[in-house]
């Protein structure tokens, strides 16, 4: 319901070079503070009416002065003199006005910021809404550094427009205020505000037209800065033992320098407006006075006249500054928020209509079926082809093959990550695009080849948040023989593991998820090559447990390995030689050694996989 | 620090992080003078308007009439002086930008720096998500700052002051009445500000910690998916954000009080200046047109403290954001250069290591009398369980970090002392960690040494027997490899490595070795290109294969951080140590198998 408010479908921005002007930014800029009064109608009320009050608070200051000045002061200083009363009734009435004017900018600012943020925070959800909902395929086009910026900076910049969004709003009731009360001194009066404020207007319009590369170019090398930092943070390790410190300097710096440049463009823009901006009311001003002078002199006007007149004219240059800073920060707003609508604009992954989910933790025997899988990526490479195989409930199969035969792919279409390109994956009867990313967790658990561990407790990353006793929580550490170095860390269980998982070892780590996912009781383990860095001896008590009967029924877990290991190869009911994208041999190891292509990898297998201690720390 | 200090800025001004501020950024200082004159004449042009309203109403409007020919001369000269002043301001704003800009961009080039001479146990307690907001995010604070705040606080506190001088020049005895009513501003204001600052110090740290959540949502996108844990991690980031929410809302508390409490003593101001004015105006020599003046230059004050409410709340968050980025600057740097370095031999060198011990900040001992004498040329392995100390080793021995007792010499010179130049050239470590920049291939490996051409990197590949295996890539040595180096397998991402490697042609190598198994093709394709790269060098494997450790010279078995073994394999194996227990555990889970 968020993120269909946000997406006017139009993914604006070309993202590399060349940065194209889709739209005028005014017309962007009002649809995106249009969004946001939407979302949030009551926030922005507020804050507008208290910036309307405090308009008529101002203009009934002047007032209020002006009437003190005939009734009060002139007859106090030059005339006979006043009552005590008309004193302090005069400076009553000077701080009731004031007090009503405070409070309005409490109002204005308190409800202002309130809306504000409260955009921000709708389209932050929205926009790691869409990162969670997002096919696989989005996240390998596109460094993580940048989609953190769309997340952060770009909500941060898309609402900066919206701080002075009441305050200008508020011009308009000063500007018809103040245009009456100067009509009603003299139309001449009110002729220089309406030759004044289109003037204004027009310089406002043009320096929004002209800022916009140059701040859309600078948006844009934000989001470049951001991911060369990410990923030189990220390879801190091979940065280091590169010695390659001067290197990275030298690309971040390069473009920070760029980064400088655009700021700059802005800049040079920026200094050339704004003092025109800000010196055209003053000559207002200035035309108001001697005009003034003349009147005065000819006897049309008196001097109290003059001085309102110029009162409420230089009231009129607050908003009006403030409105000429809504129109500079619009144009970077508006190329924030197109970014923020290019990420609102990529599809969803689909997801069935009525998803299907099989209930959890009793007896469960479901088969796996690969029906004519094909799968081929978006560049047009075939991995899979006419992928065809079962595995019966309580199986162990190894899937065996060279690099690049696609086990991986297969792996990945079992847990529903892709969906396959032709034919179907069926678990339990039911094709994984019917039972959706959900449903399959739901039976099927996969660890993968790269482990991921959240920064947090042991705890945390083997409940994922569910609430699990520790009965089970050591049940599962004892399967995955991961029992040994979590007791031995320092807090045991709540011990906060970094990002990652870098303070523990490979094998550590591969435990853990494997932990992890026998947690969830899967009725399908899938280990692709997830045991890789964990010692043989250990492993094979591991794969040991995961034969065991862990159902009430007496079942086992179906399981699918992929493995480089004969030792855990041999361990299998059955081996699948996947050759080409196609199932080429299946049958037990010893079987299989007739068939050519498998033995030779067999041999290889046991050649390289000579593992010394595979625990490294 | 970086992430996760407990220490509050409880009374903390933002003078002092001004002062480190301006300490940690020279650029500030350049032409800062003559910058300051020009924003200060660009203040004074602010207050030409009333000062000709004034005069006009002095000079011109007299009891005799009006006089309209010194009107309009008033008048126009001043359209000269602003017209003047747009000029000015224009020069004057862009220098300012300028300063601003080069301030940033040297700011975050010295961060960026600093950031990469902390050491590994520094990065590896902070998320990267933290570290690269520190760089971009925090200093965009400061960005916003510098293009209006910086600038308003210059302009306000002329025009204030200017304000002042007039008033007295008009009455000394109402200027009082202001500067009394002020003045309990001050004691407000100040107090406010410290506890502003607080929130938006908390208001960073919830947005680091925003942006740390979804870091992880991203690079953990298909752990998430494959656990169906898709739900609970939607609503940890939206729980983040949400608090993220919560603490800007704090913040907006005191961005929405302070303002107009500085209006509200402005009014205040007015009025008791009128009461006062018209009650012992007589006595004060108070003119009727000077009060109305007076009136008129107190609301001339109003505009610029207001301002200065408005842009205090920008100044902070800005504050917030640089104290982070200068506890960055002022966190120590552990390894230190040498003051007079020395270049290490060429050729094979050499290993002695004396005593060490080591051990982290928090932890206990890791290392603990480590003292061994490595051959130069020599192929040693090492071997051990997890937590033995191996990988420490290995980090010493390439200067990731120092020993904390002890000295390692290589070359026969101490490590400490060895110019950092001559040590990224002469020793090498190939981490496991197979890490590679998002580029092609070729330029991955040409990151291994500072300058080398396309032709070199192509010479090493030659050199290891990779030509086959970089033909048979999508696009050769200018295939992509991804985020991280994700695109190429584990395997391959070591002969990128190990071709890097070559090409700095080392005199002592550390190979930490991968402990994910690799396909067979290319493991065939590594075992030759390692030994190629050993050949006439010193080499130190922390072995995960057995076929390392029987292939070289001396084998090294670590165990609870000391060496409980040392010598050749068969050595080693019929002492029916340790090893010879690793050993028949390798032997037991493969080879009968087959």
């Amino acid at each position: 319901m968020l993120g269909v408010r946000l997406g006017c479908g139009r993914p604006a921005l070309s993202s590399e070079s060349g940065y194209t002007v889709p739209e005028s930014v005014v017309r962007r800029g009002v649809r995106l503070v249009w969004q946001s009064l939407r979302l949030h109608p009551w926030a922005h009320t507020a804050a507008i009416m208290g910036a309307n009050v405090f308009a008529l608070a101002v203009v009934g200051f002047t007032v209020v002065i002006g009437r003190i000045t005939d009734e009060v002061i002139i007859p106090g200083l030059d005339g006979d003199g006043v009552t005590r009363g008309s004193v302090v009734g005069a400076v009553m009435v000077v701080v009731l006005v004031g007090v009503v004017r405070t409070a309005s900018i409490m109002v204005r600012r308190w409800f202002n910021m309130l809306a504000t943020v409260k955009t921000q925070r709708t389209w932050r959800w929205a926009v790691t809404d869409r990162f969670l909902d997002v096919p696989l395929a989005y996240y390998r086009s596109r460094p993580a550094g940048q989609l953190l910026a769309h997340a952060d900076a770009d909500v941060e910049v898309a609402t900066s427009m919206l701080k002075p969004l009441a305050f200008s709003l508020s011009v308009v009731v000063l500007a018809l205020a103040a245009l009456v009360s100067l009509l009603l001194v003299h139309p001449l009066f009110a002729l220089v505000a309406v030759v004044m404020f289109p003037t204004l207007t027009f310089l406002n319009r043009q320096f929004t037209r002209k800022v916009e590369v140059p701040a859309a170019a600078g948006q844009e090398a934000v989001g470049t800065l951001s991911g060369i930092a990410h990923e030189s943070f990220d390879g801190v390790l091979v940065v280091k033992t590169l010695g390659h410190e001067r290197v990275e300097l030298e690309r971040f710096s390069s473009s920070a320098r760029a980064l400088r440049e655009h700021r700059l463009a802005v800049g040079r823009l920026r200094s050339k407006y704004g003092p025109v901006n800000y010196a055209l009311p003053q000559l207002g001003i200035i035309v108001l006075l001697i005009v003034g002078v003349w009147l005065v002199d000819s006897g049309s006007v008196s001097i109290g006249d003059v001085v309102r007149a110029m009162s409420l004219f230089s009231i009129l240059t607050l908003p009006m500054e403030i409105l000429g800073y809504l129109f500079q920060e619009m144009p970077r707003s508006v190329v924030a928020m197109d970014r923020i609508n290019g990420v609102m604009a990529e599809p969803v992954e689909p997801r069935p209509k009525a998803p299907l989910t099989f209930k959890h933790g009793t007896e469960r025997a479901v088969e796996v079926e690969f029906d004519a899988v094909g799968f081929t990526h978006p560049d047009g490479l075939a991995v899979l082809n006419g992928l065809n195989f079962s595995l019966e409930p309580g199986e162990s199969v190894a899937l065996v093959g060279a690099t690049g035969s696609g086990k991986s792919t297969a792996v990945a279409l079992l847990a529903g990550l892709v969906p396959p390109t032709v034919g179907e994956v069926r678990i339990g009867g039911v094709p994984t695009t019917v039972l959706g990313p959900g449903g399959v967790a739901a039976s099927v658990a996969t660890v993968l080849q790269e482990t991921f561990l959240f920064a947090d407790t042991v705890r945390a990353n083997l409940t994922l948040g569910r609430d699990v006793s520790d009965e089970e929580l050591v049940g599962v550490l004892t399967a995955a023989s991961a029992d040994g170095f979590v007791t031995g860390l320092e807090n045991g269980l709540e011990s906060v593991i970094g990002e990652r998982g870098v303070t523990l070892s490979g094998g550590q780590r591969q435990r853990l998820a494997i932990a992890r996912a026998l947690l969830r009781c899967p009725t399908v383990l899938v280990l692709d090559d997830a045991t890789s860095a964990i010692d043989p001896l250990i492993e094979e008590g591991i794969l040991a447990a995961l034969r065991r009967p862990t159902f009430a029924a007496g079942n086992r877990m179906t399981l699918l390995v992929v493995a480089h290991r004969l030792a855990t190869i041999r361990l299998a009911d059955r081996v699948l030689f996947l050759n080409d994208g196609s199932i080429a041999a299946s049958g037990t190891h010893e079987e299989l050694l007739d068939v050519e292509g498998y033995a030779t990898l067999a041999r290889a297998y046991e050649m390289a996989g000579s593992q010394l201690r595979g625990d490294g720390n | 620090m970086i992430e996760g200090d407990p220490r509050r800025i409880d009374g903390v001004s933002a003078l002092s992080v001004l002062r480190r501020g301006l300490a940690a950024s020279p650029e500030l200082r350049v032409g800062a003078g003559q910058t300051v004159l020009m924003a200060m004449s660009v203040a004074g042009g602010k207050l030409l308007v009333p000062l000709l309203i004034q005069a006009v109403m002095d000079l011109s409007i007299t009891a005799d009439g009006i006089r309209l020919g010194r009107a309009a001369v008033l008048c126009s000269s001043t359209v000269v002086l602003v017209v003047g002043s747009i000029f000015l301001g224009k020069v004057t704003y862009f220098r300012l930008v300028q300063t601003a800009e080069n301030v940033l961009l040297g700011l975050r080039v010295r961060t960026f720096e600093h950031i990469h001479k902390l050491s590994l146990a520094e990065h590896s307690s902070s998320r990267k998500g933290v570290l690269t907001a520190r760089v971009t995010s925090d200093v965009e604070t400061l960005t916003q700052f510098a293009q209006w705040g910086a600038v308003a606080w210059v302009i306000d506190s002329v025009q204030i002051v200017t304000v002042l001088i007039i008033m007295v020049v008009y009455s000394w005895q109402l200027t009082l009445v202001v500067l009394l009513l002020h003045l309990p501003l001050l004691p407000i204001f100040r107090w406010m500000q410290a506890r502003q600052l607080m929130a938006y110090e908390e208001l960073r740290t919830r947005v680091s910690d925003t942006m740390g959540v979804v870091s992880e949502s991203i690079h953990g996108v298909e752990v998430i998916r494959v656990h169906g844990h898709r739900e609970p991690m939607r609503r940890r980031v939206h729980q983040s954000i949400d608090a993220q929410f919560d603490q800007q809302m704090v913040a907006a508390r005191y961005f929405s009080l302070v303002l107009p409490l500085s209006d509200l003593f402005g009014v205040t101001a007015i009025a008791t200046v009128i009461g006062a004015g018209v009650w012992w105006g007589e006595a004060w020599g108070v003119s009727s047109g000077q009060l109305v003046a007076f009136i008129f230059l107190c609301n001339l004050l109003v505009t610029p403290i207001t301002s200065l409410g408005e842009v205090l709340d920008q100044t902070q968050t800005a504050l917030a954001g640089w104290w982070k980025i200068l506890d960055v600057l002022d966190t120590k740097v552990d390894l230190v250069d040498p003051s007079t370095p020395v270049p290490l031999p060429t050729g094979a060198l050499g290993v002695r290591v004396e005593g060490v011990e080591f051990c982290y900040r928090t932890g206990g001992l890791v290392l603990q009398g480590i003292d061994i004498d490595l051959s130069a040329g020599a192929s040693v392995a090492v071997v051990g369980e997890t937590g033995s100390g191996k990988t420490t080793f290995a980090r010493l021995l390439t200067r990731l970090a120092d020993p904390t007792s002890g000295q390692v010499l290589v070359g026969g010179v101490n490590l400490r002392d060895v110019s950092p130049a001559s040590r990224r050239r002469s020793i090498r470590m190939v981490p496991q960690d197979g890490f590679l920049f998002d580029t092609s291939v070729i330029d991955n490996i040409r990151y291994g040494r500072a300058g080398a051409s396309e032709e070199n990197a192509v010479a090493a590949i030659e050199a290891l027997g990779l030509t086959d295996w970089v033909g048979g890539l999508v696009d050769g040595i200018h295939t992509r490899v991804g985020e991280r180096g994700e695109g190429l397998s584990v395997g391959e991402r070591q002969l990128v490595a190990l071709a890097r490697a070559h090409l700095a042609d080392p005199g002592l190598l550390v190979l930490d070795e991968a402990t994910s198994a690799v396909d067979p093709e290319t493991e065939t394709t590594l075992e030759r290109a390692m030994e190629r790269l050993a050949a006439g060098r010193t080499t130190v494997s922390v072995a995960h294969r057995l076929s390392t450790a029987e292939r070289s010279d001396l084998v090294l078995v670590f165990d609870n951080g000391r060496i409980v073994e040392s010598g050749p394999h068969t050595q080693l194996v019929d002492q029916g140590g340790i090893y010879a227990g690793l050993h028949a555990s390798w032997l037991g889970g493969t080879r009968q198998m087959f």
